[in-house]
């Protein structure tokens, strides 16, 4: 036993050798943490955004960086694990000096790596969560967290006024992603302005992200009397859900949030069953201004295939960053937090935006409408 | 006999405090700095896993793969705790609770399932886990669901995570010492002739994964509150199986082994970080290799024997005589 | 009564996927008491087969289910050479670990080389896109495909333990390993006959779990494998219509949770019964309980 204690203490003499390890800072470089799940269960997400990302950089970078500085990305894999996340950030502020840390993608792993930015003073952005707690909470703003995504809140509500409105819907069921804060917020939302404005939710049901068989919630719903569908989840088992649901009869409209808004959901669930979908989303790749089209042509030549919304979400995030610290002059975590507060009308991708108090973009949806596979329509929902 | 005992446990507290007091002075020059901290706090972590989880199968020969399960237990109890309670009694409570109400719960695991032999308790415990997983993913109102409790209060610093690993480490290694522990080795090493020279397998049984239970809730617990952040999905499987890795890896029946092979693998984890497109890949590899050339752990079921800091020691003081 | 009838059509289909991934646990097991995790990344190894040979070269459902099948073969049989065989005598858990690295392994090469991300196979066309309603129950020509693929591989299993040659050997070296090889049977060639056979339907597994849910990922292994191994612990780990009753009853099982109860309980009643089964019959339903001889 003591004995064991006594490896112990050799051991901790081999941390310290790693504490010396810790990369230098380049006088000539700024460094920016990427802090990202590239593998895990939201491993594509992720993946998606960081391709976003290091294309911003290298775009950046060729034009020269900003004030002759080139920007050197430290990027880390936090394997989708929350505890990971809060612990690479804490590696990214304390050793390595970045001066902000991009990510993670989904709302858990962000809201864990916040502690850590207000303790350390170094700015937190993520380009993809959308919780709406993620910035503000009782307690008040997150100082050094910052986000360029709608809220979930405000999606749920515009996609229940949608129904509403746009589909004399009255009743509706929805099928909750419960594994995330994510689908859970979205569900919340989207019921709660739903029954206020006059509908019922008919079926509540719940799955977790990585189920494959919807058949058995899908057969039971099947039975009620309903309007439309509501999915909150991302496109890996709304994609299922709907071939599924199309399979078993069921052909009601289908409405989700901006986790549709991948190519994969046509492939997941067939261009056949897609009909009468919409969702909410940040970004089309049908958009035909310049800037986005110019964003997709360089990511298609960069990596070979079309940008996801997360891949969009990624690029503006490290503009949105880049921009912050172009604009505090200085690479001081302190004014780079300012500079992005105050940004205003930043025009990325996924359409402009300004940065409210709360940390959060004003910024537009755009409700999309998939008739066999292809986005047919779109609508503009304002802030 | 006696002596030599005496002697041992005055240079175990002298290398106690050694360690302790080296690390705290590494930390206040911040040569340990913040994340360095918080890969300190996993290795104790893990540590209490491994011990606790090495006592149940390495020592008591009981396969389980429910270590999770337990270590979820204490996460929870101390986070919903000290949630409700922000200080430092808030934090010892929560810690002991949530050991307490794991160690109630193992016990009643135990009782029916205990009488499985091998791969069937290994896949009883691993339901189990499971079920825990699934409970805390559904008491909505109670731990937030699948999404987690956050914000939990900051505790746990190297004082409280010595505390906790160094205690664990004496307790489990006098347990196994003991006549308990004496009968629990036998169980593992034939359970019918144990029990035809009068040991009560059952009662030794249930002991031992009760006590090993007991401590997982303590290294859940100082998770929640290292990590400011729980969910039940942290605690699923695949945590089973790592705190298992760690305890075959440093060889079934030796605590210092759990020790060394809970800091080796959590440092190889840190360098991984650097490749972090193939760290999993190498991760895999490494296993795989060191279980084909040494099938039986880094340390066998021996303990590393003092001689080694002796040795050391007596270059300093060679006329001291046998040390 | 018909939403009864559908939601059972729907446990049985998934039923057959568990059924055919917990045969590969069990043959497995049977033979050398290994717990192998590494079977259920066999079977998504398998899957991507299929994506690959049906996208990029274009082959029907039949030459992509053979080739994978085959695939999986080599697959398996190669890990149980390389990282089983020389363990052979060693502990168990050791064997064990070995497994999750190899688990671990295949995984995240898949990742490497694939990509994290889910893919879909390509959409089912002509009488693969089948859809039959029988009076307001909706079974699909996929459903019937897994089901028939399902039992027509567990006959030919039947057939080749029972009545073969290599089959006698298989369970000469599941009862007694020693003794076999006292008898003259190549102990080496029949475990790794195991593995192959066990890979091959996992393989299978795959390719019709890509079918039939249209999407695969490189972890797309771990829950059923869990499940499926769960299944061959119901039914009597070692016994071959063991795994398919524990497959059956666990798909019908789940399915009825989600479709008459709440499906976040899914999981955790399948456990529940697991651990039930266990304490009341620790063998499995068709196990026999052996006493231990001193």
């Amino acid at each position: 036993m003591k004995k064991a204690i006594s490896i112990f203490l050799v051991l901790v003499f081999t941390m310290t050798l790693l504490a010396g390890c810790g990369s230098k800072v380049n006088e000539n470089e700024i460094p920016i943490g990427i802090n990202y799940e590239l593998s895990g269960s939201v491993a594509s997400y992720g993946q998606a955004s960081v391709e976003g990302i290091e294309l911003a950089i290298e775009e950046v970078n060729k034009a020269g960086g900003i004030d002759g500085k080139l920007i050197k990305p430290i990027k880390y894999d936090n394997k989708s694990e929350h505890s990971m996340a809060t612990t690479l950030a804490k590696k990214l502020m304390t050793q390595d000096k970045v001066v902000a840390v991009l990510g993670p993608a989904t709302s858990g792993a962000f809201k864990a790596t916040i502690p850590e930015a207000n303790k350390n003073k170094v700015v937190v952005a993520s380009g993809s969560a959308t919780d709406d707690s993620v910035t503000v909470d009782e307690s008040g703003v997150k100082e050094y967290a910052f986000r360029i995504c709608f809220t979930d809140s405000f999606q749920g509500t515009a996609m229940a006024n949608f129904a509403l409105n746009n589909m004399s819907a009255t009743k509706a069921v929805v099928i909750m992603d419960s594994s995330s804060d994510y689908g859970k917020g979205l569900a919340k939302n989207f019921t709660e302005t739903f029954e206020a404005g006059g509908g019922t939710v008919v079926a509540s049901e719940a799955f977790v992200s990585g189920d494959t068989d919807f058949n058995a919630i899908l057969t039971k719903i099947k039975g009620n009397d309903f309007d439309v569908i509501f999915i909150s989840g991302y496109y890996n088992e709304a994609g299922l859900i709907i071939k599924q649901a199309r399979a078993l009869g069921i052909d009601a409209p289908i409405l989700g949030p901006d986790g549709f808004g991948a190519p994969e959901l046509v492939e997941l669930a067939g261009a056949d069953a897609l009909n009468d979908v919409y969702f909410s989303s940040h970004f089309s790749v049908l958009d035909t201004d310049p800037s986005v089209a110019d964003f997709i042509e360089n990511f298609k030549a960069k990596y070979g295939k079309e940008p996801d919304q997360f891949a969009a979400l990624g690029y503006d995030l490290a503009m949105f960053v880049i921009d912050g610290i172009r604009r505090a002059g200085s690479t001081d975590p302190t004014a780079i937090k300012d500079a992005l507060a105050a940004t205003t009308d930043f025009s990325g991708v996924t359409g402009s935006f300004s940065i409210d108090e709360n940390h959060n973009p004003v910024k537009a949806v755009v409700v999309v409408g998939i008739e066999n596979g292809v986005h047919a329509t779109s609508q503009r929902v304002e802030q | 006999m006696k002596g030599i005992l005496e002697k041992n446990w005055v240079k175990g507290l002298i290398s106690l405090i050694l360690t302790f007091g080296i690390v705290q002075v590494l930390i206040s020059t911040n040569i340990i700095n913040d994340y360095l901290q918080s890969t300190l706090a996993t290795i104790c972590i893990n540590i209490i896993l491994a011990v606790s989880l090495n006592l149940i199968t390495g020592f008591t020969g009981q396969f389980s793969l429910g270590h999770a399960g337990f270590m979820s237990i204490g996460a929870y109890v101390c986070a919903l705790i000290t949630l409700n309670n922000r200080t430092i009694p808030g934090f010892i409570l929560g810690v002991f609770a949530g050991a307490i109400v794991a160690a109630i719960v193992g016990f009643l695991v135990g009782l029916p399932t205990l009488r499985l032999k091998g791969d069937y308790l290994a896949i009883a415990t691993l339901g189990m886990a499971e079920i825990i997983r699934i409970i805390f993913t559904n008491l909505d109102s109670i731990t937030n669901g699948p999404a987690g409790l956050q914000d939990i209060p900051q505790f746990t610093n190297w004082p409280w995570l010595f505390l906790y690993t160094a205690g664990t480490i004496i307790i489990i290694s006098n347990f196994i010492r003991s006549s308990h522990g004496r009968a629990c080795i036998s169980i593992r090493e034939d359970e019918i002739a144990s029990e035809a020279m009068g040991i009560n397998s059952t009662k030794n049984k249930v002991t031992a994964f009760t006590i090993g239970a007991f401590f997982a809730g303590i290294a859940g617990a100082l998770y929640a509150s290292t990590f400011n952040f729980i969910n039940p999905k942290i605690f699923d499987f695949s945590k089973s199986i790592n705190i298992l890795v760690i305890v075959v890896l440093g060889g079934l029946g030796s605590i210092s082994g759990s020790v060394i092979a809970a800091i080796v693998l959590e440092i190889i984890n840190t360098y991984l970080q650097s490749f972090a497109d193939i760290q999993m890949i190498l991760y895999s590899l490494l296993l795989v290799i060191i279980m084909i050339f040494r099938p039986q752990g880094l340390m066998g079921s021996k303990e590393i024997s003092f001689s080694v800091f002796g040795k050391l020691s007596s270059l300093f003081a060679p006329k001291k005589g046998r040390v | 009564m018909e939403q009864l009838l559908q939601q059972i059509i729907n446990g049985i289909s998934l039923g057959s996927i568990y059924a055919l991934i917990a045969l590969g646990y069990t043959m497995v097991y049977g033979i050398i008491k290994l717990i192998n995790f590494a079977h259920s990344d066999v079977y998504m190894l398998g899957a991507y087969i299929g994506y690959f040979c049906m996208t990029k070269l274009n082959l029907g459902f039949l030459p992509s289910l053979i080739i994978a099948m085959i695939l999986c073969t080599l697959v398996g049989v190669t890990i149980e050479k390389v990282a089983y065989k020389p363990l052979r005598n060693s502990t168990r858990i050791a064997v064990l670990i070995t497994a999750i690295g190899v688990s671990l392994f295949i995984e995240y090469v898949t990742m490497a080389i694939a990509g994290p991300n889910v893919r879909s196979y390509p959409p089912m066309t002509g009488i693969l896109a089948k859809n039959f309603d029988l009076g307001g129950i909706n079974v699909t020509m996929q459903q019937l495909i897994i089901l028939g693929t399902t039992i027509v591989l567990m006959i030919l299993l039947q057939f080749i333990v029972k009545k073969t040659r290599i089959g006698k050997a298989m369970r000469a070296v599941s009862l007694d390993q020693d003794a076999a090889m006292l008898m003259g049977i190549n102990v080496n060639t029949t475990i790794s006959f195991t593995f192959a056979l066990g890979s091959a339907l996992a393989g299978a597994a795959g390719i019709l779990v890509g079918i039939y849910y249209n999407s695969i990922n490189p972890l797309m292994g771990m829950l059923p494998g869990l499940k499926a191994f769960v299944a061959a612990v119901f039914g009597g780990i070692g016994i071959i219509p063991g795994a398919m009753i524990g497959g059956y009853f666990i798909g019908i099982i789940e399915v009825l949770v989600s479709g008459y109860g709440n499906s976040m309980y899914r999981d955790g009643v399948v456990f529940a019964i697991l651990i039930l089964v266990l304490i009341i019959k620790p063998a499995g339903l068709l196990g026999k309980n052996i006493r231990e001889k001193v």
